[in-house]
């Protein structure tokens, strides 16, 4: 349990959000060319970081907006929130 | 057996006032090279061992666990176990288990209070209804028992459930697993600890694995706390740190670790014999032999290894609970704890070799892993042993999330396990 800043509602109690698990995953430009192994990579592998990892959360009982997270998952500290589209933090 | 268990031994130890029991297993150094490993030394680790071991006379191996012996998710679950499940492929899994579990003590000769109070799950709307007397007759079709009982015959069963229309959820209906129960999680391990120890399995605890060595295609052994160790044959049964592991050998794997969180209540007398476990509402009830109240409750949506949990996650479990059982309102509420629990997209497990020749996973068991335990290490022994799955463990490999051939339980038939 922890309080997450979101980018446009400031700080707010994270049972107001929800996760969208890892960021950053690129949906496939070509999905029809893509080999079952490249399907199963893009739908079902996950980095499962136990440390530091980049993840989608939305402000589902707040502003509905989606945005990004850097969150260290071996002891829930967050260490940056950053908007859609925005490059994420090089750390 | 060196040191048989038996009443016979309690009453000569009981002279010495029980000072003299023997150690149920050593505390060894770990060699220099094993036949095989097997990382985590939980109920599914210890199993594992103790069945290659036992089967596939596999006794030059080692059991490597970061902490103590089942204090992971084997002392962390509810202990719940049965095997009402839908697929066949499951329902073949999860029965094997429960057969064993059936002759654990005895075959152990250590008590693992393995008692088969039933369990019951209940329907609150006409989806749930369909839904289970669909797996019912599903059950029923792969030979493990199950009943459908209406609304009277589970306030029958179980009295103090509030079977009122008005409540919010209201109690339309439920299934029963006579069969199914409870054990007592710590002893299991312990049991299959000390058999395993007995056959001359290393059981080696503060032991972290930091490293998995390997030449091309062939792992070669594994970088510990305690030195490198030579091996050609990995078992991994970490559980939630199953994606740590993996990551150490350059695999990933389809999983995500969540905090799974449980609670138990002051002792009280005995008020509930049975286990009731309610999909809709997320609730699941049971009173342990201390008589407090065993309850389980959800996942946080979001990965974490913190083994805490969220509050408001408890706090939808217990106002359900209430609902349900209104009698329990003033009940104070004792100890809270998390488990990491690692949960596959389809909540089936896998059991299963990899495209790394001489390593192994048993993982992905998710929010249920307890009861499958014996079934879990017998299977996971065979694999390693042959280097080929059980027909059981087969539907289980890693290969399902490429062909796409899922075991989808978590749609159709048990959210809460």
């Amino acid at each position: 349990m922890f309080l997450i800043n979101c980018p446009y509602c400031g700080e707010r109690d994270q049972s107001e959000f929800s996760c969208g698990g890892e960021a950053h995953i690129i949906r496939p430009k070509q999905p029809t060319e893509l080999s079952d192994d490249q399907w199963a990579e893009y739908l079902f592998m996950r980095k499962n970081i136990k440390g530091v990892q980049f993840e989608r959360w939305n402000h589902a009982h707040g502003c509905r907006k989606w945005f990004n997270m850097v969150r260290d998952t071996s002891n829930d500290k967050i260490h940056a929130v950053y908007k859609m589209g925005e490059k994420p933090p090089v750390e | 057996m060196k040191n048989k268990y038996s009443i016979f031994s309690l009453i000569k130890n009981a002279f010495s006032l029980h000072e003299n029991w023997k150690q149920a297993w050593g505390d060894p150094e770990p060699k220099k090279e094993y036949e095989a490993i097997i990382i985590g030394g939980g109920g599914h680790g210890l199993a594992t061992a103790y069945y290659l071991a036992k089967k596939h006379n596999m006794r030059n191996i080692a059991v490597l666990e970061k902490g103590w012996i089942g204090g992971g998710n084997t002392g962390r679950n509810t202990t719940i176990i049965r095997s009402n499940y839908l697929w066949d492929a499951s329902a073949g899994l999860y029965d094997h288990a429960l057969k064993i579990w059936e002759n654990l003590s005895q075959e152990l000769n250590y008590n693992i209070m393995f008692s088969q109070r039933g369990v019951m799950n209940l329907a609150h709307n006409l989806q749930d209804v369909r839904d289970l007397k669909r797996r019912t007759h599903a059950n029923r079709l792969n030979g493990i028992d199950a009943v459908w009982l209406n609304t009277d015959q589970v306030k029958e069963f179980c009295p103090i459930i509030n079977t009122s229309p008005d409540i919010r959820y209201p109690v339309l209906g439920g299934t029963l697993q006579r069969r199914a129960g409870t054990a007592r999680h710590d002893a299991v391990a312990w049991g299959y600890a000390r058999g395993a120890d007995e056959m001359g399995v290393d059981i080696i605890q503060n032991c972290e694995v930091k490293g998995i060595k390997r030449n091309g295609d062939q792992v070669e052994g594994v970088e510990t706390s305690k030195g490198f160790i030579k091996t050609k044959k990995i078992g991994v049964v970490a559980a939630g740190h199953s994606s740590v592991i993996a990551n150490m050998a350059g695999l990933k794997l389809p999983l995500e670790s969540k905090p799974l969180q449980a609670l138990v209540s002051e002792p009280v007398k005995p008020i509930i014999d049975t286990v009731v476990m309610s999909n809709a509402v997320h609730a699941y009830v049971s009173q342990s032999d201390k008589g407090e109240l065993v309850i389980g409750a959800g996942t946080d949506a979001y990965v974490s290894y913190t083994q805490r949990g969220s509050h408001d996650v408890v706090e939808g479990t217990l106002k359900a609970i209430l609902e349900l059982y209104p009698i329990f309102s003033r009940m104070k509420m004792l100890r809270q704890w998390g488990g990491i629990v690692d949960i596959c997209p389809d909540a089936s497990p896998i059991i299963s070799k990899t495209n790394i020749k001489g390593l192994y996973f048993n993982c992905g068991w998710g929010t249920g892993g307890f009861k499958a335990t014996p079934g879990s290490g017998d299977l996971f022994a065979h694999t390693i042993a042959n280097d080929e799955p059980h027909k059981l463990n087969a539907a289980f490999n890693l290969n399902r999330f490429v062909s796409g051939d899922l075991v989808d339980e978590h749609g159709a038939a048990a959210v809460a396990h």
